[in-house]
């Protein structure tokens, strides 16, 4: 069971009142694209075992979106931020490198 | 507000559910201070703080989240037409009282029969007077705040197409003796 933190209404809750949105900080191929980029951006996903950063949405909630980073071996939270941001924050990976001092961004 | 469509009183707490119950949703960027200046204004409430409620179900202002207010009031239609003429920029005025049901609970076992189907921390100590809170409550999205103690009294919002369901969820969670005495 995971507990998370939404960083948009300040709820710590189960994970029951959440909805997983899949890999965060993806960049959207849409119009002008080539065929391969499409398909990296709807199918290529990263799947590591160890930290990952994933979007998730409080249904249940205020309905908004935030990031998480979360181990996928472990079920551990490192944090959650907001959506609005294109790279996790310096305070989660300072959060994750904490905890995995091994961990490198790019796998 | 004396009319309720249904009430139930057999069980550890009564359940009614108003008649007639105005909700009138604004999302607005709520940071704005000429924006919350007209919705208080014009609801003549406070703008309640995160996961607060200002008053009750039945007069009242809650927090939904960083953008979304629910007013509970009397007459919708006027309060809809003035907050639309008072408010400026991007923002959304909607009378949504026919999309939502209103319940109301009181005895001292509510905490009890909420916390039988929703994944909230509902002690005395974590969920107070004034508290909002949107969750679940079974499989139904629904909002409850507390509005008085000893008796507690709870209200509860849900959408009205799951009304039917949601009364008898609580009534079923309310029966007579099935109460844990945890909290």
């Amino acid at each position: 069971m995971l507990f998370l933190t939404c960083p948009n209404c300040g709820v710590a809750a189960e994970e029951t009142e959440f909805h997983g949105g899949g890999e965060a900080h993806i960049k959207r191929f849409s119009d002008g694209s080539d065929d391969k980029q499409f398909t990296g951006y709807l199918f290529d996903k990263k799947n590591p075992r160890g930290v990952l950063f994933e979007r998730w949405r409080h249904v249940y909630g205020c309905g908004q979106w935030f990031h998480a980073a979360r181990c996928s071996a472990t079920l551990e939270i490192f944090g959650t931020y907001s959506a609005q941001s294109i790279e996790p924050p310096e305070a989660i990976i300072k959060a994750v490198r904490k905890k995995r001092p091994d961990w490198k961004a790019k796998s | 507000m004396s009319e309720f469509k249904r009430i139930s009183a057999d069980g550890e707490v009564t359940i009614s559910q108003p008649t007639l119950n105005g909700m009138v949703t604004i999302r607005a960027d709520l940071t704005d201070e000429k924006t919350v200046t007209a919705i208080e204004q014009i609801t003549g409430m406070a703008l309640p703080s995160q996961r607060k409620i200002t008053g009750d179900l039945i007069r009242g202002l809650a927090w939904m989240s960083p953008d979304e207010l629910m007013v509970f009031c009397d007459d919708p239609e006027t309060m809809t037409t003035q907050l639309n003429s008072a408010l400026s920029g991007a923002f959304l005025v909607a009378d949504v009282s026919h999309a939502r049901a209103v319940f109301l609970l009181q005895g001292d076992g509510t905490r009890e029969v909420l916390a039988k189907g929703a994944p909230v921390d509902l002690s005395p100590e974590a969920f107070t007077l004034g508290d909002f809170r949107r969750t679940r409550m079974g499989q139904v999205a629904v909002a409850f705040c507390m509005t008085s103690q000893s008796p507690d009294s709870f209200g509860l919002i849900c959408f009205s197409s799951v009304q039917e369901f949601m009364f008898e969820w609580l009534v079923t969670a309310c029966k007579k003796g099935s109460l844990p005495a945890y909290l």
